[in-house]
């Protein structure tokens, strides 16, 4: 694998407002990369740098190793999909998708017929002579991912192309983008702030936070093991434990409420040491009574939110907060009010030292 | 209380039409019993029968004066949208000082009495005016004559009119979706493909409003061409004045009156069906 797309130490600054802060980043060829962070962390302006619509103030974009930074958009050759699809009304679908290759000084019939096969690809074969607002809003967003890749772009970057669909469509075109994208290989940057979206489509996650990288990896490494607390309490939910490490070789610390904890990794830590340790609520039991061979903690339950297959069980041990995800079945065993036990494995809980 | 929510949306139902009756009664002994005298006069006056619009549609002077209204107008709408265009261009897409100073000086020009801007211009393009002058000055010993020529109505009257223009495009251009111009940009569209194939079409709406109403205008305008035109080539509202001020020709004057209307209103039902007439304020 080549690094397709490098980002090096982009900076973005509007008067002394810090929007972006060194972003590095490098893509693979056929790499799907998502941006996700909450709104302004900076995720939507890397991507108008990438797209040419920004000009950063440092730092460079290559792609194929050469830079792009002083070309204009349209010099750049990238394929964008907006958050409204930004259709052009006065032309039908297949004139839509037709426009780069036009533009590009395809003729009429054969460009035509390119836009034909690029709109059979994704799904609205004969559909091509709707104008945009005789289409749904699933199928405009499927013309526009035609239009953006029917040049064969050399980068597919997407602006929350599904916030403005529901939950079913949503779902139903996470499938299809990844098809789509796959099928092509194009390298693709997909920007969100919906964590959900970036666990199922995603080869790689970008995690931004104030106009910085929190962290840049596979889903389940982010969700596993998030680097910092950020990371760890935006992806998921998390139960986040200040404690102080007591005995690095034991993998033992300790949490003034709480007391011992056990923790498991292999990052090198030393005594004395402020850490976070984080326990995601799946991975905690309930019980009425202490588990034997287990540290358990006493918990009083304050809220318990019933989804069906599974319940949210809110409460407090001490004065921390904790969260615990049990099954539909099991949440018969406590009720509001009550005292119960909560214990995990050693193996469930992950040292986040930053 | 005793009265149910219903009921006294019920007794209100003919609230709407009260309010309504004052404008009504006004419209009516204003606007349509006039315009229906008109349309009597022009069958009865002098003696019942078809004999004014024969005249107006057959006589060939009424034709000549048909038609240069219609060039006049079709010509003052296309001076206003080569002035208004980029003009409206320039409002939406400058920076907020410069759009404002611009929207002031469209909308102040707007505001002003048209009889005043027609004197204003007597003033401006008259025999002792400074245009003269300045042509005297930079040399030129036997300026053109300016006013009373088809120059100075035309131009008073793009003048006039081009703020409609302005205005309307201007209302068109700012509603675009600035993603459209970039997902244009993206997609490797820039300078005149970009503005051939976007922009135009997408202001198209604007401009389409703006020329019927400066159109349909200029078809009746009487003051500025009676004030500034030449008297050889008169626009047919100076011509339905002559005749009721100095022929007291009230019928064939109502006539060529009905005729204009009719015209008016064809065009106005062609566009409604191309476009709907309820885009046109805006």
């Amino acid at each position: 694998m080549t690094s397709h797309l490098q980002l090096s130490d982009i900076t973005k600054t509007y008067g002394h407002f810090t929007a972006l802060d060194n972003v590095s980043l490098s893509v693979d060829k056929g790499e799907f990369v998502t941006f996700l962070g909450p709104s302004g962390s900076g995720k939507t302006t890397t991507l108008m740098i990438i797209a040419g619509f920004e000009k950063a103030s440092g730092g460079s974009v290559k792609v194929g190793g050469q830079s792009i930074s002083q070309l204009a958009p349209h010099e750049r050759n990238i394929g964008i999909v907006f958050q409204n699809y930004a259709l052009f009304p006065h032309k039908t679908a297949v004139e839509n998708v037709y426009f780069p290759l036009q533009m590009r000084g395809v003729g009429r019939a054969q460009g035509l017929r390119q836009a034909e096969d690029m709109l059979s690809l994704v799904g609205l074969k004969g559909f091509g002579h709707r104008h945009p607002k005789e289409l749904s809003g699933g199928q405009q967003q499927r013309v526009a991912l035609a239009r953006a890749l029917v040049f064969e772009p050399s980068l597919l970057l997407l602006d929350e192309p599904l916030g403005a669909l529901d939950k079913n469509l949503r779902e139903q075109m996470q499938i299809e983008i990844k098809r789509i994208q796959r099928s092509l290989g194009v390298t693709t940057i997909f920007v969100t702030h919906d964590q959900s979206e970036a666990m199922s489509m995603s080869d790689r996650i970008v995690v931004f936070e104030k106009g910085r990288i929190e962290q840049a990896a596979a889903p389940l490494d982010i969700y596993h093991r998030p680097q910092t607390s950020f990371v760890a309490a935006f992806i998921g939910e998390s139960n986040l434990i200040p404690a102080t490490i007591t005995n690095a070789a034991a993998r033992t610390a300790e949490n003034p409420t709480l007391g011992g904890l056990d923790y498991s990794g292999t990052e090198v830590l030393s005594n004395g040491q402020k850490v976070t340790l984080l326990v995601r609520p799946e991975h905690i039991k309930l019980s009425r009574n202490p588990i034997e061979g287990r540290r358990n903690v006493r918990m009083t339950v304050e809220t318990i939110v019933n989804y069906g297959d599974n319940a949210l069980v809110i409460g407090r041990a001490g004065d921390l907060p904790m969260r615990v995800r049990v099954l539909g079945a099991d949440v018969v065993i406590i009720k509001e009010g009550e005292e119960c036990c909560v214990s995990w494995m050693r193996d469930s809980v992950f040292v986040i030292t930053r | 209380m005793g009265v149910s929510l219903s009921k006294l949306t019920e007794k209100t139902d003919i609230w709407p039409w009260l309010l309504l009756a004052p404008l009504g009664v006004y419209m009516l002994i204003f606007f349509v019993v006039p315009l229906a005298d008109v349309a009597i006069m022009s069958f009865v006056e002098p003696k019942v029968s078809f004999a004014n619009y024969q005249k107006v549609l057959t006589g060939a002077l009424y034709q000549r004066v048909f038609l240069n209204t219609f060039l006049t107008a079709a010509f003052v709408t296309l001076c206003c949208l080569a002035v208004g265009y980029p003009l409206a261009y320039l409002m939406a897409h400058s920076k907020p000082r410069t759009a404002m100073l611009i929207l002031l000086l469209v909308t102040m020009s707007f505001w002003t009495s048209f009889l005043v801007r027609t004197y204003a211009w007597m003033v401006l393009l008259g025999n002792n005016g400074p245009l003269i002058a300045f042509l005297q000055m930079i040399g030129i010993e036997q300026p053109p004559q300016l006013l009373f020529t088809r120059f100075s109505s035309t131009l008073a009257m793009v003048h006039i009119l081009a703020p409609y223009m302005i205005m309307n495009i201007y209302s068109v251009m700012k509603k675009i979706d600035p993603a459209l111009i970039r997902s244009a940009e993206s997609l490797g569209a820039k300078g005149w493909s970009l503005f051939r194939h976007v922009y135009l079409p997408l202001t198209a709406p604007g401009i389409a409003n703006g020329s019927v109403l400066v159109f349909v205008i200029c078809l009746g305008f009487y003051v500025t061409p009676v004030l500034l035109g030449s008297p050889r080539e008169q626009m047919i509202a100076g011509l339905i004045g002559h005749q009721v001020d100095e022929f007291l020709a009230f019928g064939l004057g109502s006539a060529m009156a009905m005729v204009l209307l009719v015209i008016t209103l064809v065009i106005l039902t062609i566009y409604h069906r191309r476009f709907g007439l309820d885009k046109l304020w805006g």
